[in-house]
């Protein structure tokens, strides 16, 4: 069992490279590409808020394993043929930028209108009320949700591996072919994924500790 | 070239989906219900038990919680019988290792649901002389029910959508139901069409269901 184990170990660091660049992808993507779909969801005109809503009711409505396959085997069909490690990215972030959505229309919700207001009878023009009134606020209310939320991208990146990305879950099975360990060598895995997404969500405790008190 | 969609291969099969469908909801009632006595169970240990109490049940749900849930039903079914001599399908394999997934969010929920039961409640059948055990009866776990059937409406259909991780163990559910579809007729878009709407349309039955029992018996604050 030891030796299964030691043998694994740089097996699974490899894993654990492809698992923590596939979250880091599309956690940066999603924050991006999720922010300024939230940001226009709340401030856009009416048509581009009703697409958003669909977007983010349908995306959060499906099991992210259909997403991913429905992304790697559906869409060859219009054309765009994929790689899995890419159609993998594709999916965890479509899934991830739905909840980014919400945790931005959260942030900004929570913001008393009268900040708006008071933004404008000073005279700042609509960028600068978003930039300069609102940004500051609404991030420390963004922040501990949307990284807890980033535990659900490296949780659900283990899924890749169903495609044949050669992430951290695909390693572990891929060893425990060769050595028939297959308890000792998930219990591995999941104490890689613990590690992981334990930091994150202490991470995240910390940030709500200290933002929880908003001066006003 | 172009692609034409065909969906009449989807509704000869239309059984593997229905079916699936009916196995989905299945297997998500039955690890709710046991999900439901682990958490309340759980809860009320945390919050009534000592500090080794407390610390354990805090492991269990840190665990759960911070491992994907692929690889429990995996540790479940391929890893546990090599430990234990037990035996059992794929489908009991993943009911349980579901159940387990749901106790460990559902012990959140009930025990901040718990520490949210107003004081006074608790003083008032204090005074009206009812034992520690009748208080929880009567006034502590009612109110609390009350209090999480927000978050408990979302943990239900969020547990309703992670049954489609039991096809990666070939259990016969929808996302399974999909895959044998497109393995056997090719018409993947369309599938995959199909099953998202019946995802959906289930998901948002089951979330405006709770939502009715929500409005029935919320507390308005």
């Amino acid at each position: 069992m030891l030796s299964a184990i030691l043998y694994a170990i740089p097996f699974l660091g490899a894993g654990l490279a492809v698992t923590l660049l596939v979250s880091l992808l599309t956690v940066s993507l999603s924050l991006v590409i999720g922010g300024l779909m939230g940001v226009a969801l709340v401030y856009g005109p009416a048509p581009l808020r009703w697409v958003i809503r669909g977007f983010s009711d349908v995306v959060r409505g499906i099991p992210i394993l259909v997403l991913i396959f429905f992304v790697y085997y559906g869409l060859p069909v219009a054309g765009l043929n994929l790689q899995p490690f890419s159609a993998a990215v594709l999916a965890l972030t479509v899934f991830k930028c739905a909840q980014v959505i919400e945790n931005v229309r959260g942030a900004i919700g929570s913001i008393p209108r009268g900040q708006m207001d008071a933004g404008k009878a000073i005279g700042l023009t609509f960028p600068a009320r978003l930039v300069y009134v609102i940004a500051p606020q609404a991030v420390r209310r963004f922040l501990p949700p949307w990284i807890n939320g980033v535990t659900d991208a490296v949780k659900g990146s283990a899924l890749v591996s169903l495609l044949g990305v050669t992430d951290l879950m695909h390693s572990i099975q891929q060893v425990i072919g060769r050595t028939y360990e297959a308890l000792p060598l998930y219990v591995l895995g999941a104490v890689f994924y613990f590690v992981i997404n334990y930091t994150l969500s202490m991470l995240s405790r910390r940030l709500e500790l200290r933002y929880s008190y908003i001066r006003d | 070239m172009g692609y034409a969609l065909n969906f009449n291969l989807i509704w000869r099969h239309f059984d593997r989906l229905w079916g699936g469908l009916i196995l989905s909801l299945e297997l998500a009632v039955l690890a709710i219900g046991i999900g439901v006595v682990i958490g309340l169970v759980l809860a009320i240990a945390h919050v009534s038990g000592g500090r080794l109490t407390r610390a354990a049940i805090g492991a269990y749900v840190e665990v759960i919680r911070n491992v994907p849930l692929i690889l429990l039903v995996y540790l479940v079914f391929y890893g546990l019988p090599q430990a234990v001599d037990i035996a059992y399908d794929a489908t009991t394999s993943f009911v349980a290792t579901l159940s387990l997934y749901a106790g460990a969010y559902l012990v959140e929920v009930f025990r901040s649901g718990l520490a949210a039961v107003p004081a006074g409640l608790i003083d008032a059948g204090k005074a009206i002389g009812l034992t520690p055990w009748q208080r929880l009866i009567h006034v502590r776990l009612p109110t609390m029910l009350r209090i999480t059937l927000p978050a408990l409406s979302n943990t239900f259909v969020s547990l309703f959508k992670d049954t489609s991780i039991a096809s990666v163990i070939a259990v016969p559910e929808l996302t399974y139901g999909a895959q044998w579809i497109n393995t056997n007729t090719f018409r993947i878009v369309e599938v995959y069409l199909i099953v998202t709407g019946m995802y959906l349309v289930t998901g948002y039955a089951i979330l405006l269901g709770l939502r009715a029992i929500e409005r029935r018996f919320s507390i308005g604050r």
